[in-house]
């Protein structure tokens, strides 16, 4: 793709963020749009379509950071914001680096634009999610349905002479269905999503998505409280891979390591897993939800070892932090949108595949939980204190998945966790997820097979 | 500046009506903020922020749509305009959908105080200095502090315009700032984190070392905190806790929540769903809660409507849309409770909470702590949004605070879930405190510390 704005003009962009001094300037433009639509009540509804287009300029000078972000790309709103950062930097006058013509990484397969398919078969889409769901048992009670595509052209150009662009197309089903049997209420989700073009969700995948979300809500009206108390736990693939993008991915970040508000800060290369756990980030996995090019400061993503054979191996870094630590980047810095400051983020974050089966993995537990997917989590990386909120989990019994439960919460410490992960299965699969971090999400992968903790808090209500 | 957007929102409506639509309405938010990240004594980060969008909402035959973007030129309203029509064709046909009427509106309520001019005589510098004497206070106040993850103070100054081809048009201005941090305590080879914040409309009400020193006490007071003993007991919310339940069951007795089967109050109208200890109010127009404005999102003017009254389900809140379909379902007055609002430009109207005022009891902390007698006292949640079902209501989140024992807060404790049901949990509010505080959680709430007469906790 061309770039949003030609080498000249970023070049003076840059000079005039310089004009008064500063280690580093970058601009970064952006152009987005996006079509959603949702169905509920059997209804088409919520639609909306935007397009946003701005820039950000950004000049680093030391340790600190000075940013100014404006809508529109336009010589007149770039050279403002410019002279906005201008007017708070001071230091030594730097030379910036010319530019010579962008690079464009190698651009994810889409096979049918999503901006090409008419939005009417988007809602039919939606339409045979609901038919599907509500077709699987008389007591589905509610569904709701969402598709959302958005594109992303992003122009980076730095005065290290970085001139790079990335055209990115994403494309996210989910569903919701609600079952009630007398006074039982219980709801089951399930997403699919990807750097990917429309194709994702034709052939029936996205009755598919609609029938396990179905299928989930039914299966938990059977669901017994929770039991409460430390036991063995297995994590289903997957979505299961959130745990360890909370527990250990965000602590790897580097900006959290380097304020030491992490608690694998000064453990590179320590023995923090069982010797054959293997770990990576990869910002290139083909057609993942988390997937790009380049990152948003026009580093190309790569593949990390985060974890090899149980010790830490890298951190995650963007531009900032990779100076600090004397290192290079490895493509970890993302921004949710032109009005947003870079930072160390996540791509897709998984757990190598193991030897075991999952029912491998069941069969040594005595009692125990199995939490097969998640509502989501949250940790504290200075504390390493986590929590996770299960949306189908079972029970353990005897080496059999007996009962389902409801209202789980997994808690625990990073640290402690990661060190009992006592069985790794075969079984792999990346889910789509959105990642929070300092008021900006970004779109991040996560993924893993069956995972077995040999103990861990499970917070339910029967106590 | 606000006629510039009252003319920008009127060339929208118009350009959307001559797109085709039938009727339809045009928002525009124009706002300038600043956000300064302080570590270790030094900027870490200093950003100008400039944002200014449109969105438009249209109806064609009970049909809704809606588009947003950046650009404001003629050309630039025509293609949103376009959008916004388009969109509202592919969507199915909703009897109840349709432009809020201006009939019978009252003219807006005055909030003074909104807009706080004293933010303009603040310059960039002695921002910073704010910024950092937060980091300061809270290093000092505890010799157990070891660190700050980031002190942050953020301002906006933001101008919202609407109008409508129903004839409602208004325009306001507001300001905001707040500050926060995380501290870092340690001691015995234990790590706690602990957060400070205040927020108001302009810096002067900002308290730097009183922000600081909150978020010290937290992060101190929890050092060398175990997991406590698996039992069903007495749990006190401190006041930022119980904001965040309040704020989620506010979610619950929203009327759209309600009208599709996905609240647990649904039908409980006039029923005491809670203690009569528990009385909620949705207060618009408080000049301190960060939410208030003259006017809702789609134009209606705003208000208060006593939610809970004694434990009594009073109202539910409503926008145009859902008092409409609750006239057509058998309840004739129903009129909006003007609890229309949008996250920005970028998404449509829908209901929500505005402030939620929680009534103050008239028992001291201390009172609440002897009440209890033994039990626990939670200072923090995690995984509120994941660990609550908000249509059965069930929920079991992470907790850290301290025991109580023998009416007094007794040892740290974390790594530990609180779960219930929202209903059970109302059902046992046994008292609400006599201070309450502003909090930025669960939207934006007022409230005091309160006791739960039972509660599981899950722990060792």
């Amino acid at each position: 793709m061309a770039p949003l704005i030609e080498a000249e003009l970023a070049g003076r962009v840059l000079q005039g963020a310089l004009q008064h001094g500063g280690d580093f300037a970058e601009v970064f433009c952006e152009e987005r749009s996006g079509l959603g639509l949702a169905i509920d009540e059997s209804r088409v509804e919520r639609v909306q379509r935007g397009s946003e287009r701005g820039a950000g300029v950004r000049v680093v000078r030391g340790e600190t950071s000075y940013f100014a972000h404006v809508d529109g790309l336009g010589e007149s709103e770039l050279e403002r914001a410019a002279a906005a950062v201008a007017a708070a930097a001071r230091g030594d006058r730097r030379e910036i680096q010319a530019l010579a013509a962008a690079e464009s990484p190698p651009l994810q397969e889409i096979a049918v634009a999503p901006a090409e398919v008419p939005a009417e078969r988007k809602a039919e889409l939606l339409r045979a999610c609901d038919q599907t769901a509500r077709s699987a048992g008389d007591e589905v009670a509610q569904v709701q349905a969402s598709y959302a595509e958005g594109s992303r052209r992003v122009t980076v150009a730095n005065s290290e002479g970085r001139f790079a662009v990335d055209d990115r197309t994403r494309v996210r089903l989910g569903v919701q269905v609600v079952a009630r049997r007398n006074g039982a209420v219980e709801t089951g989700f399930e997403t699919l999503g990807g750097h990917r073009g429309f194709e994702l969700v034709t052939e029936g995948a996205a009755e598919r998505t609609a029938e396990r979300a179905a299928r989930i809500a039914l299966t938990l009206l059977d669901a017994d409280p929770a039991p409460a108390g430390a036991m063995p736990v297995v994590v289903g693939g997957g979505f299961g891979g959130v745990l360890f993008h909370e527990m250990t991915g965000h602590g790897l970040e580097a900006d959290h390591v380097q304020k030491g508000a992490s608690v694998y800060a000064g453990k590179m290369g320590e023995q923090v897993a069982a010797p054959d756990l293997e770990a990576f980030d990869d910002g290139r996995l083909p057609g993942e939800w988390g997937t790009d090019g380049i990152d948003d400061e026009g580093t190309p993503t790569q593949r990390t070892a985060v974890i090899h054979e149980g010790r830490i191996t890298s951190y995650l870094y963007d531009l900032v932090r990779a100076r600090k630590d004397g290192v290079d980047s490895t493509g970890n810095g993302r921004r949710e949108s032109f009005r947003h400051l870079p930072i160390p983020r996540m791509t897709n974050t998984y757990i190598a595949p193991g030897e075991a089966s999952p029912e491998e993995l069941i069969s040594e537990v005595e009692r125990g939980f199995y939490a097969v997917s998640f509502a989501g989590g949250q940790v504290d990386p200075t504390t390493g204190d986590f929590v996770f909120g299960v949306s189908e989990g079972y029970l353990i019994e005897a080496g059999k998945v007996t009962k389902p439960c409801r209202g789980a919460t997994l808690i625990g410490n990073c640290l402690e966790a990661l060190g009992r992960i006592d069985g790794v299965a075969s079984d792999f699969e990346m889910k789509t997820g959105f990642c929070g971090k300092g008021g900006q999400r970004v779109p991040v992968g996560t993924g893993q097979g069956h995972v077995r903790i040999g103990e861990l808090t499970v917070g339910g209500t029967a106590v | 500046m606000s006629d510039e957007l009252e003319a920008i929102a009127q060339r929208a409506v118009e350009a959307a009506l001559a797109a085709g639509a039938g009727d339809a309405e045009a928002y525009v938010q124009d706002s300038v903020g600043r956000e300064i990240r302080i570590f270790d004594g030094e900027v870490e980060s200093l950003t100008e922020a400039g944002e200014r969008g449109l969105g438009v909402r249209c109806w064609i035959d009970h049909r809704a749509g809606y588009a947003y973007g950046t650009e404001l030129s003629e050309e630039g309203l025509g293609g949103i305009a376009r959008d916004a029509v388009e969109t509202a064709r592919i969507a199915d046909a909703d009897e109840f959908a349709a432009a809020p009427s201006a009939d019978g509106a009252v003219a807006p309520p005055e909030i003074p105080g909104l807009h706080d001019p004293t933010l303009a005589q603040w310059t960039t510098e002695r921002k910073i200095e704010l910024a950092k004497g937060i980091e300061r206070a809270a290093r000092e106040a505890d010799e157990r502090v070891v660190g700050v993850e980031t002190a942050v103070y953020a301002d906006e100054e933001q101008r919202v315009a609407i109008a409508s081809s129903t004839g409602l048009a208004g325009a306001f201005e507001a300001t905001t700032a707040y500050a926060y941090l995380q501290a870092i305590a340690e001691a015995g080879g234990d790590k706690q984190t602990g957060l400070g914040f205040g927020m108001g409309r302009s810096p002067e009400g900002l308290d730097e070392e009183e922000i600081g020193r909150e978020a010290a006490e937290r992060a101190a007071s929890l050092l060398g905190a175990r997991k406590p003993g698996s039992r069903t007991c007495p749990v006190v919310l401190d006041p930022i806790v119980a904001a965040s339940f309040v704020g989620f069951i506010g979610g619950t007795l929203c009327a759209d929540a309600v009208q599709r089967g996905r609240s647990p109050f649904a039908g409980r109208l006039g029923d005491f769903v809670a203690s009569a200890a528990l009385t909620i109010t949705d207060h618009a127009t408080d000049p301190a809660g960060l939410n208030s404005s003259p006017f809702d999102a789609e134009g209606a003017p705003r208000g208060q409507t006593p939610l809970i009254e004694a434990g009594k389900l009073a109202a539910y809140l409503h926008d145009s849309y859902t008092a409409r379909r609750q006239q057509a379902a058998g309840a004739p007055g129903t009129r909006t409770t003007a609890n229309a609002s949008r996250a920005g430009y970028r998404s449509p109207p829908s209901v929500s909470t505005s402030n939620l005022v929680v009534a103050p009891g008239a028992k001291g902390f201390e009172e609440l702590l002897a009440e209890a007698e033994d039990g626990v006292y939670v200072t923090d949640v995690a995984g509120l949004h994941s660990g609550v079902n908000p249509v059965s209501g069930t929920f079991s989140v992470g907790a850290t605070g301290r025991l109580i024992d023998a009416g007094q807060l007794a040892a740290p404790a974390d790594e530990f879930t609180i779960a219930s049901d929202l209903q059970s949990m109302l059902k046992a509010i046994t008292a609400a405190a006599s201070e309450s505080r502003w909090v930025p959680f669960g939207g934006s709430v007022n409230a005091p510390a309160l006791l739960i007469g039972e509660m599981a906790v899950g722990g060792s």
